[in-house]
């Protein structure tokens, strides 16, 4: 499915935090958005390195925005509250752009589980996981 | 090299290591600190809000107070600094921080072996008790000991 109609609907979405820091909405694969963060002074660990913290912002935005569409695709309306999210950092991201998608594993009504990668050049080996369970409070009338 | 130097003090690191790039960036600030753990402060700032019209911080920042406060734990408690690279970081949130609220992150390094330190802690927004988020995380140093 070709996702480009939804992108600017996707990229409005995304929450001030995400705005801030520089994520971007790259492009839609397979229904899920694909999130970008160039690399910047403001998400600078060590020196010329991405902060795990701002790798662990791209993936947990990659999260809500795949599931986000996947609520939009369902015409459900739902407010997203994070229950846990668990990061495995798996090679230090350098000063490029990052990018994340993530995949829906299970979506119940109550919650959902999320899988997010982050990857740089080569999307084959990603700097990093995540495993994310989020809890889903209707708002409107689904369901 | 490393005995010469003044045992690792987090206040004083803080000065210069939570002045630039992501933590600067996020504003974090040293709260205080005990013989293994290290707490830090994420001011409340508007554009760090997770939810469009809400006034609560998104938990990615809440993430990276939380990563920053274990690796000062982890040199607090080592008392020398080394590189270190989180290996993975789990973070479960118990409720959202208050509107407007700045939260604090709390971490304890609690083993350590030789190539491994097993972290936990608490991000709260006023009282330890009563926390936002609870984190457990194992860091790896990178890099020889200079010790």
């Amino acid at each position: 499915m070709s996702g480009d109609d939804t992108k600017p609907h996707l990229a409005h979405e995304l929450p001030a935090y995400a705005r801030s820091l520089g994520i971007r909405v790259e492009r839609s694969e397979d229904g899920a958005p694909v999130l970008a963060l160039d690399f910047s002074e403001i998400v600078e660990g060590r020196p010329t390195v991405f902060h795990g913290g701002a790798t662990s912002g791209l993936l947990e935005n990659a999260g809500y925005a795949a599931l986000r569409a996947e609520l939009h695709r369902r015409n459900r309306q739902a407010r997203m509250k994070p229950i846990g999210m668990t990061v495995q950092f798996l090679s230090a991201a350098k000063s490029k752009t990052s990018y994340a998608q993530g995949r829906i594993t299970r979506l119940g009504r109550r919650n959902a589980n999320v899988e997010v990668e982050a990857w740089q050049d080569d999307r084959s080996r990603p700097v990093a996981t995540a495993v994310m369970n989020i809890l889903m409070v209707a708002t409107g009338n689904d369901e | 090299m490393a005995s010469e130097l003044p045992p690792f003090d987090p206040e004083t690191a803080a000065k210069f290591m939570l002045g630039r790039g992501h933590p600067g960036w996020l504003g974090l600030r040293y709260v205080e600190h005990g013989e293994d753990w290290v707490e830090l402060a994420l001011p409340w700032r508007e554009d760090l809000v997770g939810e469009t019209g809400s006034g609560i911080l998104a938990s990615g920042p809440i993430v990276s107070l939380m990563d920053m406060a274990c690796g000062m734990a982890i040199w607090t408690a080592t008392k020398e600094f080394r590189a270190v690279a989180t290996l993975d970081l789990r973070v479960d949130y118990m409720r959202p921080a208050r509107d407007g609220a700045a939260v604090n992150g709390r971490a304890e390094c609690y083993r350590i072996t030789r190539s491994a330190a097993f972290l936990r802690g608490v991000a709260h927004d006023g009282d330890v008790g009563d926390p936002v988020a609870h984190i457990a995380g194992v860091f790896m140093t990178i890099g020889a000991s200079r010790a």
